[in-house]
């Protein structure tokens, strides 16, 4: 393509994009002669291009909206929403146009005859009242006349246009508006025209700012990444010498390393204004498409974030953009109802904070009903109403996040269609990012998300397996645990297949590396010196799991260079590094992992509920997703299962601990008192052993299942901890006898699943019948 | 294959098995800081893996998606070919391996396969990945 038509279209793109924002602004601020100004100079400078270039179709509708803008511009109309309703439509024609010039290299078949025909019929509207007005348009020499019979102080305040004179440079810093200003705040507008952004400086002092393809600067980074790792082989060289004719340049070598790599990142550090500023005319639409009416305020536009990253986060950001204007912000009628201004406010915010960036996104609008939450989440069957009742506002608040879930009671076109928060927060995730949420109802939602600075190199700890080395990046990282032989016997619970290990009163889901990749067995120090189980406490989503590797060594910066197309389908890792001695390793992907381990289907019930005996036994209807079941044995042998979620801890206690309490059994565990729920007994047909209730009967240890129900801890005591099994339980046999939900087939056996809730009901049962049996007797 | 594809030849480079990765696709290999993935061609040709005792040769050719390698037995010559000698592959060539061999050019001695250098780096994405268990 012709250089200059490259040139005039990666001009043009970026004076739309501002342009966007600037009609915005001007709608309310419709008499700033700056803006109009601006803006009509963006439209002429691309008409007077297109002429020169040759695309006529293009230069057509430009030049009806230079006619429009000029009259607008000399007062001779004056702005009204149709108007810039008008001028973006105008906006959005001249860049398909401009789409199709990148992809043709002519501008289109397209003539917009309609969207000509209604820019005249504008303008002729205000032709009624200033008749004298014609078509003709104002050529750049009328335009420098015009200006110059205006005060000095109004050429200082007004910008020159870029495009006939360079600006005088002494006036240029003070006089010059920033290009892509927020639009609300004013002292904002001064901050940032203080620090202008690049691309401000890009256009305003060309001298001083070069354009750069990107891919050269992402080439550029790549070379520093390998000049990171030939840093690193030095340094690990020269460690080994005394020579000081090397160990000077070699240290020379690291510091000159570590500055370029911070210098080149920072070339691939874009403000977030790139994404900020579409927001206006995106809430614009939408609000004036649902009829609110919507202010916005943006601070701290000037924040710095890694391009790639900024393109990740751009649609989850929008998303949530519209979906505040649309379902977050109320009627204007509503509003005033409730007290509030008929306008509504939306607050975008950016930030650094503690090497992430923060973005914070709050409405001053209607805030999240928990309650419709919750029976839309009933109602959707993605939990019952027993659970929805235990649960709290935050657990009720990020249920949005889950797949299909949408409040919004009429589905506009423009969000509510299925796909919502859970886009969102995936997308989010993807980059390693969080999000968080917060609402008061009738006051409004704030949205926080946090993401990391650049993903291109990243702290990562180094573990092995088999004799492999692979990263970990630390962010997943929560904690390392090692655990010396006899421990790991003890205190690892490996029976068929699932392991787990208790950590601080909570079963944590063990996988093995050199299992789940599975890996080839190695001949070195497997087995023979260090017996020690090293595990890394890794979090996929909301769900922690304990990852067993051989070895961790140290963490250190990796450069992350994505995997070829060979291997896109491998979820469990992240890419590849190089590490010092040159060789490569393998990143690991954790929610890959966990997904390939199969423990991220777990980890929604664990968010939505901790003991869900409903929700399994709705579960175990539909016959979906696979559960891990702690099997028992219970009273004469009975076969029985809980789901794992349910079973905080396994515990053993001697059976002369158990205390009487109040008609109850307990035990003192951990500093408080557990009281005791012996199925044995609850369970019992033939209720011989209540006539001795005081000295507990059964196996010496009692075998114990620490549950958590309704926020309470008790424990349910069993006759032999058998298994832990994974099974669908796709066959279901209804209960037939009270404290079980249902029979089903795990293991080719009929087991039953008891049913926490039921169980203290029958115990209560029980105790009131042994009193009045202890009166009977009296 | 065709000359113009190779981007070097080198005769050792370690390499980095992948877990789980496609069995054509024999590991990664760190080739002057930049990471490429290494193809053994005799999988890929569905040929019996070589022998232990013969080093793997790398060919670095240029595809759409960066360098690859591809792992050989031994680099037998550079030759001129004509398009005269040129024969698509017969009929009776047929299954996964077909798409793989543009044709062959009838030399003196023996018949010379040219391979789809693309084709090679294409499909091995198509084979199914490790199956997760």
């Amino acid at each position: 393509m012709d250089d200059l038509i490259k040139e005039f279209l990666v001009e043009s793109i970026e004076n739309l994009d501002r342009l966007d924002s600037e009609l915005v602004k001007l709608e309310s601020d419709p008499s700033s002669q700056e803006l109009l100004g601006s803006i009509f100079r963006t439209i002429h400078t691309i008409k007077g291009s297109c002429g020169f270039l040759g695309f006529s179709k293009l230069e057509k509708v430009a030049h009806v909206g230079e006619s429009l803008l000029s009259r607008l511009r000399d007062g001779k109309l004056s702005l009204s929403p149709e108007f810039t309703t008008g001028l973006l439509a105008m906006v959005d024609a001249i860049r398909t146009m401009l789409g199709e010039i990148q992809s043709t290299e002519v501008d289109g078949t397209e003539t917009y005859p309609e969207l000509i025909e209604a820019l005249n019929k504008l303008m002729n509207l205000g032709q009624e009242a200033a008749p004298k007005a014609a078509a003709e348009a104002p050529s750049p020499k009328e335009h420098s006349k015009k200006r110059s019979g205006e005060s000095a102080k109004e050429i200082a305040s007004k910008p020159v246009a870029p495009a006939s004179v360079a600006p005088p440079a002494e006036l240029a810093p003070a006089a010059r508006p920033e290009p892509s200003a927020p639009m609300a705040a004013a002292p904002e507008e001064t901050a940032a025209a203080q620090h202008p952004t690049d691309d401000a400086q890009a256009r305003n002092s060309p001298s001083e700012t070069v354009r750069v393809d990107v891919r050269l600067l992402d080439r550029l980074m790549n070379l520093v990444g390998e000049l990171v790792l030939a840093r690193n082989q030095i340094t690990q060289v020269s460690a080994r010498q005394s020579d000081a004719n090397l160990v000077g340049p070699a240290q020379q070598l690291n510091l000159l390393t570590s500055e370029l790599q911070e210098q080149v990142m920072k070339t691939r550090m874009q403000p977030i204004s790139n994404v900020f500023d579409k927001f206006p005319r995106v809430v614009r639409d939408v609000a004036t498409n649902c009829g609110k009416q919507v202010l916005i305020d943006m601070v701290g536009k000037e924040t710095e974030i890694d391009r790639s990253l900024l393109e990740a986060i751009k649609d989850p950001l929008t998303h949530i953009v519209r979906n505040s204007v649309d379902h977050g912000i109320e009627m204007p009628d509503h509003r005033v109802s409730r007290g509030k201004r008929p306008e509504g406010h939306l607050k975008l915010r950016a930030c650094h904070e503690g090497g992430q960036v923060l973005v914070e996104i709050s409405d001053d609008g209607a805030g999240i009903d928990t309650n419709r939450v919750k029976s839309k989440a009933i109602q959707r069957g993605i939990v019952t109403a027993q659970q929805a009742a235990r649960m709290s506002e935050g657990e009720l608040l990020n249920l949005i996040f889950l797949p299909g879930f949408s409040t919004a009671e009429t589905i506009t076109n423009l969000s509510g269609r299925g796909v919502g928060m859970d886009v969102v927060k995936n997308n989010i995730d993807r980059v390693n990012g969080t999000v968080d949420l917060q609402t008061n109802l009738g006051r409004g939602t704030t949205i926080k998300i946090k993401i990391p600075l650049t993903l291109a190199i990243v702290r990562a700890v180094i573990i092995q397996s088999n004799g492999r080395r692979f990263a970990i990046p630390q962010v997943n990282i929560q904690e390392l645990v090692r655990l010396d032989a006899d421990r790991a016997k003890k205190e690892i619970e490996a029976v068929h297949g699932v392991p787990v290990y208790r950590m601080r009163g909570w079963l944590l889901p063990l996988i093995y590396l050199s299992e789940e990749l599975k890996l080839a067995k190695w001949a070195g120090s497997l087995a023979s010196e260090d017996d020690a189980t090293n595990i890394v406490v890794l979090q996929a989503n909301e769900h922690p799991f304990g990852l067993v590797v051989n070895e961790i060594n140290d963490s250190e910066e990796i450069v992350v260079k994505p995997l070829s197309k060979q291997l896109r389908g491998l979820k469990v890792f992240a890419g590849a590094t190089i590490m010092g001695d040159g060789k490569v390793a393998l990143i690991l992907d954790v929610v890959g992992l966990a997904q390939n381990a199969r423990l991220l289907s777990e980890a929604r019930d664990r968010v939505l509920a901790e003991d869900n005996a409903e929700l399994l036994a709705k579960q175990v209807q539909d016959k979906t997703e696979k559960q891990t079941f702690l099997l028992f044995a219970g009273p004469d042998d009975a076969r029985m299962a809980i789901s794992l979620n349910a079973v905080a801890r396994l515990e053993e206690f001697p059976a002369a601990n158990v205390e009487k309490s109040g008609g109850e059994w307990v035990i003192q565990y951990r500093g408080k008192i557990l009281p005791l729920l012996r199925l044995d007994v609850v369970l019992e047909e033939r209720r011989t052993r209540l006539r001795h209730p005081k000295s507990p009967v059964g196996p010496d240890p009692l075998q114990v299942l620490v549950c958590n129900d309704e926020g309470r801890t008790i424990g349910i005591v069993v006759e032999r901890i058998l298994d832990i099994v994974e099974d669908r339980a796709e066959l279901k046999i209804p209960a037939v006898r009270e404290g079980i939900i249902c029979a089903v087939v795990i293991d080719d056996r009929v087991t039953e699943l008891i049913d926490i809730p039921a169980l203290q009901k029958l115990a209560e049962a029980n105790r009131t019948l042994s009193t009045k049996h202890a009166e009977l007797v009296d | 294959m065709e000359l113009e594809k190779v981007q070097e030849v080198i005769r050792y480079l370690e390499i980095t098995e992948i877990p789980l990765a496609p069995r054509v696709v024999s590991g990664l290999m760190n080739l002057r800081g930049q990471i490429i993935t290494g193809i053994d061609l005799r999988r890929r040709l569905a040929l019996p893996d070589r022998s232990e005792e013969i080093h793997a040769m790398n060919v670095v050719i240029r595809s759409a998606d960066g360098a690859v390698s591809l792992l050989v037995d031994q680099i037998g010559d550079v030759v001129e070919t004509t398009e005269d000698s040129f024969e698509r592959p017969p009929e009776t060539l047929q299954g996964k391996v077909r798409e793989v061999i543009l044709g062959v050019h009838k030399l003196e001695k023996q018949l010379l396969h040219v391979l789809n250098t693309e084709k090679i780096c294409e499909t091995a994405e198509t084979v199914a990945p490790g199956v997760t268990p």
